[in-house]
């Protein structure tokens, strides 16, 4: 139990997935500019994370390691995920056309989330069992939406704030996800990892 | 002749992907710590982009509109899967270096934005020249990222000590933040110039239709 909560703190807050491990930049710079837009995105994002760090745990030990093929991880995990985006987007438009509403728009561009690749590739590495998958992927969907939620608070009240004409825009996001990730860097003793 | 210089050369500088158009943002922050880091990432991306935008590029015809995005992963990621394994074997080091990325250039938006907005409507020659320059704009947008960061948090270029051992090394520049403070530094730059650049122009065509003018009075 200490294990699985020393995966999920460390992955929330020590090895935030956007601030230190650069993983998921495209959503946390595209989609931060309302927090509303934010929080959904994180949402469907972590629902993505759980479910494919799951099937691609299953797929890593039973087919591809078994059968001695562990060189088509590249392509399998990448197939697994876009027909798991494809197949979540068809199962929420029948089940839930709320949810599908409030989701919709941002499952597509989960597929090319290199956090949810990355996800995968980092459980097959460290070795984790399928729970410590599950807590892994849980922990990293809840920093993904941290990440996001924090810096579409402070987009939002950037809009009123005066910034040189060649630094709005992105220029200003990237230098605030600097000051950002500066603050995450305190994290950084919380555990030894 | 001229088209196909003109869309080598974009990829340079008006749609250059990292600093302009702002995709492929993951491994031009993760990877930049070190000039050569950000060469050899450049290099890899490269191949998979220009390879990858040819072979889609020739099948185009053969691929379905509607399955087209996994076809055009399934090519990409055959590609990576190259790159990965000539990397492990012959340059170990840097595979180490570069680690979890490599296997992440599957999901590099520049990779699938080609593919999707070029090579599935281009000839194969024009999506190879389209290809190439994307991928020299990436890989000079690398290396420079690579030899500011490196430089100013270790004081070294290419691994060559240039600054003086007691001169003070900002380490926070080749930390994660120091990701962010260069791109986004290096972005508001290139917005300068373009700025600057467009008012010259402006005000070279405006004042030569004045001067047109002032003769034809």
């Amino acid at each position: 139990m200490g294990e699985l909560a020393l995966i999920f703190i460390g992955s929330v807050l020590v090895n935030n997935f956007v601030l230190v491990r650069f993983l998921g930049i495209c959503p946390f710079l595209g989609v931060s500019k309302e927090l509303d837009t934010a929080l959904g995105m994180g949402m469907a994002t972590t629902f993505v994370l759980v479910l494919s760090a799951a099937a691609t745990w299953l797929v890593q030990t039973f087919i591809l390691v078994p059968f001695g093929m562990p060189f088509l991880q590249n392509v399998a995990f990448i197939l697994i995920i876009a027909s798991l985006v494809q197949l979540v987007e068809m199962f929420l438009q029948k089940a839930s056309p709320g949810l599908y509403r409030a989701l919709g728009i941002f499952l597509p561009l989960i597929t090319t989330n290199c956090a949810v690749l990355g996800l995968a590739i980092l459980v097959s590495q460290k070795d984790y069992t399928l729970i410590q998958a599950i807590v892994f992927a849980l922990g990293t969907g809840a920093g993904f939406t941290l990440a996001l939620a924090m810096m579409a608070g402070i987009r939002e009240q950037l809009q009123f704030a005066d910034i040189p004409k060649a630094l709005q825009g992105a220029g200003i996001a990237l230098i605030t996800a600097g000051l950002m990730s500066m603050a995450f860097m305190g994290f950084s003793g919380l555990i030894a990892m | 002749m001229k088209s196909l210089r003109k869309e080598f050369l974009k990829g340079l500088w008006d749609e250059h992907p990292t600093f302009r158009l702002l995709i492929g943002m993951c491994p031009t922050l993760a990877v930049t710590t070190a000039a050569s880091n950000g060469l050899a990432m450049g290099l890899a991306t490269t191949f998979v982009l220009v390879c990858s935008s040819v072979i889609i590029s020739l099948m185009k015809d053969l691929i379905p509109k509607k399955v087209r995005i996994p076809c055009y992963i399934i090519i990409v990621a055959t590609f990576v899967t190259i790159a990965d394994m000539v990397l492990a074997a012959y340059f170990p080091d840097l595979h180490k270096v570069l680690g979890l990325f490599i296997p992440l250039i599957v999901v590099n938006c520049i990779i699938l934005g080609r593919a999707e907005a070029y090579a599935s409507k281009m000839p194969v020659f024009h999506s190879f020249i389209d290809a190439l320059g994307m991928g020299v704009g990436i890989i000079w947008g690398l290396t420079f990222l690579g030899i500011v960061r490196e430089f100013l948090g270790m004081g070294s270029v290419f691994g060559m000590q240039i600054l003086p051992e007691t001169a003070t090394s900002w380490v926070i520049f080749i930390l994660p933040p120091g990701a962010f403070f260069t791109l986004g530094i290096v972005v508001g730059l290139m917005n300068q110039i373009n700025y600057v650049l467009e008012r010259r122009k402006r005000e070279r065509t405006t004042g030569s239709v004045t001067a047109g003018q002032a003769v034809q009075g």
